[in-house]
């Protein structure tokens, strides 16, 4: 065990998986010699030379397009887009080369590709560096879609995900980066796993990436007035594994989705309709989500009024409570 | 109106007319001063300072074997056409009067070299050894492309316009990474990179551009400009002919006769030997005509007159070369009776093969989407197949 920020955690994950395979490349705009704009490559560059941490042109279509060329010449790419808004012109690579590559051509060019987003709001950013656009990959057959949360999981999921065979797009919750928490020696679970991470029996609460620890403080204060909250980080988006929270929901009959993102068409809309299918007779009341609103996200003195908190989720859990 | 020629990009204050804009694209006769040619629409061999040397070695059975190329490819070209007008295949992408571009560009690859096509590059996978046949699923419904792209270096084609400038670019940079460039000529690759006139509109050929400079990457951007894309002209697409934006870029750009097999294939050898020794990109510019329509789903009627269509018969790939073979090297009737024959059996093959072609099962909808697949899709298709079964065949 090793206590580490986030940040470091992946940075330590992706210098094991360089170690490991010399066909593990990381690509990305101030990649390089800066770290990176959150430090996350910090010392790559320096320690795996510049032909394995590419410096790349300010073109986000250029990371991911040459990155699909350079995954079938036999490379692993790992591509950093600096923010989450920033992700659109590479979208067309991911959505039309990047995800269909293996199905197009019958498994003969698999296109094991990892994109890192840095994702979701609270820092004060201006326009474009606060977005949650997990859902627009989550829809897209042919992409992995995860997200950590915590430090120990930054470190082994970024080395799962860059050994598996699919491209994964890999979203990691900015305003965590500099939070600490210990570090695993081996893979606590399997890459597209979801896990309780703290036991109840009153409201089971469905989270991912910065919300898991909001939703773990409101466990917290929800104990303290005699509520037992069941938490779930559900890590992988696409494909969820639900079985965990089905199991939950059985036992609670109460369930609550949290995300920062628009609740419309949205990987917690997925999530409140699979369970309804396979919890109808157990649950007590309806699937309730806390969510951003559905706008775009607003000037960064709003944030505070968009993003879930701890007295929204409370909230929430209350009425579900109500029924 | 002012002379054509008059007008300098650079200019300040100036905007062209555009007389100035076409006669820049088209130039004053058939490409401009800047063309490369080898071989006349007349059939006549001319030199070329500069590249008639990459097309020394090219004696009569050579021309003879990409004239047959050309014939064989033309051939089941139409027949894809006809296939698709009775009904057995969806569409149909012709590369009519692109023969020469696409020949004289496959026969310059060695086989380490990559290929990145669109999706009317038939001659192209014809040079890579791929059966014309292996094309037909894409068009009648049965797949997105059958062959192995990694053993034939010929890439799937890809349909989203300029994606594969990037891909190939990336490709290319690998290449470049493993030290496959600049060193040992037994060993040094190239990619090549296909794409049209209308794709250099696109953000992806930009950035492919500006990637492959910055990282020096062994890259041929092959630009086929057909003047068409479906119904709209070259003028909308650039002010200026297409092989100067290379400049803009940093590397070397060149215009040839794209209906000049012979000037295509000593272009692209120099381009390749370019890249495989260290000093790519390079843009070529394949200066051609699109003399079918877009697909069998367009109708040129409607946008271009059937006179532009006349002046480009006059100046076809295969004629030309027919003519210099008859006319220069003396080669007999014989050669051409064989080589009609062949692509008659070719045509009938290539026919015979689609309509024998099954339909997939619908298992291949749910296969090699991921390499890993989840439990929720494993019972998806075992839900449908199940759905699917209980018809007994009927469904």
């Amino acid at each position: 065990m090793t206590t580490m920020t986030l940040a470091k955690a992946l940075n330590s994950g992706l210098r094991a998986a360089m170690e490991q395979d010399p066909r593990v490349l990381v690509m990305g705009e101030d990649v390089g010699k800066l770290g990176g704009v959150f430090r996350v490559t910090d010392g790559l560059a320096k320690d795996f030379g510049e032909q394995r941490v590419l410096d790349t042109p300010l073109s986000e279509s250029g990371i991911i397009g040459t990155a699909v060329g350079l995954a079938i010449r036999g490379f692993r790419p790992v591509c950093e887009i600096q923010f989450d808004g920033f992700v659109f012109p590479g979208y067309d690579q991911i959505v039309s080369q990047l995800a269909k590559l293996r199905f197009r051509s019958q498994g003969k060019v698999p296109v094991p590709v990892v994109v890192r987003i840095p994702f979701g709001g609270g820092i004060g950013a201006v326009e474009h560096h606060s977005e949650s656009p997990e859902s627009l990959f989550a829809h897209v057959a042919g992409l992995k879609v995860v997200a950590c949360s915590n430090p120990d999981d930054a470190h082994w999921m970024i080395r799962q995900a860059i050994a598996s065979d699919d491209p994964v797009i890999f979203f990691e919750p900015k305003r965590r980066y500099w939070e600490k928490g210990e570090v695993s020696e081996s893979a606590p679970a399997g890459l597209y796993s979801s896990r309780v991470v703290r036991a109840g029996t009153d409201v089971t609460v469905a989270c991912y990436g910065p919300l898991v620890k909001t939703c773990l403080e409101a466990a917290s204060a929800a104990e303290s007035e005699g509520r037992s909250l069941e938490v779930i980080d559900l890590r992988s988006l696409s494909p969820l594994d639900l079985d965990p929270v089905v199991a939950s929901v059985r036992r609670t009959g109460r369930l609550v989705v949290a995300s920062e993102a628009p609740s419309e068409s949205s990987v917690t809309s997925e999530v409140a309709a699979r369970v309804q299918e396979e919890c109808f007779h157990t649950l007590e009341a309806p699937v309730l989500r806390v969510t951003g609103f559905d706008t775009p996200y607003p000037p960064s003195r709003l944030e505070e009024d968009y993003l879930p908190d701890l007295d929204r989720v409370l909230d929430v859990v209350d009425r579900s409570l109500e029924f | 109106m002012s002379d054509p020629q008059s007008w300098v990009p650079t200019d300040p204050g100036s905007a062209p007319t555009r007389e100035h804009v076409l006669s820049g694209l088209h130039g004053l006769d058939e490409g401009g001063p800047e063309l490369v040619q080898l071989l006349t629409p007349e059939g006549l061999r001319v030199d070329d300072e500069r590249f008639g040397g990459r097309v020394a070695d090219v004696g009569v059975e050579e021309l003879k074997g990409y004239y047959r190329d050309m014939v064989l490819v033309r051939r089941f070209d139409r027949e894809g056409n006809a296939l698709q007008r009775q009904g057995e295949l969806g569409i149909w992408v012709p590369l009519l009067g692109q023969e020469a571009a696409q020949i004289g560009a496959g026969r310059a690859l060695t086989s380490r070299d990559m290929v990145f096509p669109s999706y009317r590059e038939h001659g192209v996978a014809w040079c890579r050894g791929i059966d014309p046949t292996a094309l037909l699923g894409i068009f009648r419904g049965t797949d997105h492309g059958s062959w192995d792209p990694l053993e034939a270096r010929f890439h799937l084609y890809t349909i989203v316009i300029g994606n594969q400038c990037l891909n190939a670019t990336g490709y290319a940079m690998g290449q470049k990474f493993e030290g496959r460039v600049g060193g040992d000529s037994e060993t040094d690759e190239a990619t090549m990179c296909f794409f049209g006139d209308g794709a250099t509109s696109q953000g992806d050929v930009h950035e492919g551009f500006v990637w492959a400079a910055a990282f020096d990457a062994p890259v041929v951007f092959y630009c086929q400009n057909n003047q068409w894309a479906i119904s709209v002209p070259l003028e909308k697409q650039t002010r200026v002919p297409l092989f100067q934006r290379a400049r803009g870029y940093g590397f070397p750009g060149v215009r040839v006769d794209g209906n000049d097999v012979l000037a295509c294939l000593a272009v692209s050898r120099w381009a390749l030997e370019e890249c495989r020794t260290g000093n790519g990109p390079v843009l070529v510019e394949a200066f051609t005509y699109r003399m079918d329509a877009h697909t069998t789903s367009d109708d040129p009627s409607r946008y271009r007159l059937a006179d532009e269509l006349e002046l480009w018969k006059l100046k076809d790939p295969i004629e030309r070369v027919r003519v210099h073979l008859v006319r220069e090297l003396g080669v007999g009737s014989e050669f051409f009776d064989s080589v009609q024959e062949e692509s008659d059996a070719l045509a009938a093959r290539f026919r015979a093969f689609c309509l024998a072609m099954p339909d997939p099962g619908p298992e291949r909808m749910f296969s090699e989407v991921y390499a890993d697949r989840s439990a929720r899709l494993e019972a998806q298709q075992a839900d449908y197949l199940a759905y699917h079964a209980s018809f007994g065949g009927e469904r």
